[in-house]
């Protein structure tokens, strides 16, 4: 019997296939499906903040940070029998929910989110498959590392697969 | 904890004070709670992070720099606009243009009275901008305070006030000062930073 494992909000898990891996209601957040196509051992992350070297105090929760979180889940991952140089990637997530939501600092920070993952993404040599960001809704999203199918679901949209 | 705890008491007080006379009718209302949580937990209070939600959303300037929310479940959103509008309000649960516009207002008002007493309360001027409003995931909506609280630390600090006409209605108001507007309000309420 496979399972789906729940992420919640800066959190990050492995999921080995056939289980599925999802995390609910990502708004400015980004989910960060990784997996290793051989092993087929999988993970998610649900990050919050784009630069854990941004802010003081940082070392409470790794996975509320893109930089940090992605380093934790393949961490994780490896000590499962993933292979850093065959994990790929999808990304979802990283709306913007208000259009006022900038003021000056916190300026897009869905936009902010998705940068900086993709930055790390390419920094780990992690190739970016697909990816479903902006815009100005929530997404929900269900990951299986068995295949690499990435579905997402929004409010008032069809289901969509990337 | 029990600062905040007052002056999440008075302003949820006076948000229903205003919206009983926008209503033209009596509004009853629990002793807010005051609930710092984690990520994760707030979501699940409000039944659960798919649970779709009006979530209003306006920024704060003065004295004092942050921003506000006022959270209120669908089916509440369209109790109260139905009453607002006398009962013309369309079927189902989606918002046309003119309920989104009135449920705007319900946001304004609302939010305007809480404000209204966290200035009278510190002496602090505080001046909102108009509100934005959005209907979706609960979860997506409080992706925005959870990031800006997320800043500080791993919990926000939320008050659930529950309120009754004739139907039980659920309401969240979060305050999200930024970082040095927290002292600003705490010293003018006489307390040490």
């Amino acid at each position: 019997m496979s399972e789906i494992i729940k992420v919640g909000m800066a959190d990050l898990k492995t999921c080995v296939s056939p289980d599925g891996i999802t995390t609910l209601g990502l708004g400015s957040c980004v989910g960060i499906a990784l997996r290793d196509p051989v092993t087929r051992v999988g993970g998610l992350a649900h990050i919050m903040l784009p630069d854990s070297t941004a802010i003081r105090n940082s070392q409470q929760n790794i996975a509320k940070f893109a930089d940090t979180g992605i380093e934790e889940l393949v961490r994780r991952m490896e000590s499962l029998g993933a292979r850093r140089s065959r994990i790929v990637a999808k990304i979802a997530g990283g709306a913007t929910m208000f259009s006022f939501q900038g003021r000056p600092n916190t300026m897009q920070v869905g936009d902010r989110n998705v940068e900086a993952t993709k930055q790390k993404l390419s920094q780990m040599g992690i190739p970016l498959l697909a990816e479903d960001t902006g815009a100005n809704y929530g997404r929900t999203v269900v990951f299986y590392p068995e295949n690499g199918d990435f579905y997402i679901k929004a409010v008032g949209k069809s289901e969509t697969v990337i | 904890m029990d600062v905040l705890r007052e002056i999440g008491n008075i302003g949820a007080g006076n948000a229903m004070t205003a919206l009983s006379q926008m209503l033209n009718c009596k509004v009853d209302m629990r002793v807010p709670q005051v609930k710092l949580l984690g990520f994760s937990e707030v979501g699940a209070l409000m039944g659960g992070e798919e649970q779709i939600m009006v979530g209003v959303f306006l920024a704060v300037e003065g004295d004092i720099t942050g921003s506000m929310m006022f959270l209120v479940e669908q089916k509440s959103a369209k109790h109260l606009i139905n009453k607002i509008m006398m009962g013309m309000a369309s079927e189902g649960d989606e918002f046309n243009e003119m309920e989104l516009s009135a449920m705007k207002e319900v946001g304004n008002i609302i939010t305007g009275a809480y404000l209204n007493s966290l200035s009278m309360l510190t002496n602090l001027k505080i001046y909102p901008s108009p509100p934005e409003l959005t209907v979706d995931m609960a979860g997506a909506i409080l992706s925005v305070p959870a990031i800006e609280f997320g800043i500080l630390g791993d919990n926000i600090l939320l008050i659930q006030s529950q309120f009754f006409d004739e139907t039980q209605i659920d309401g969240y108001f979060i305050l999200i000062p930024d970082l040095d507007s927290y002292g600003k309000i705490l010293s003018s309420l006489g307390m040490a930073v």
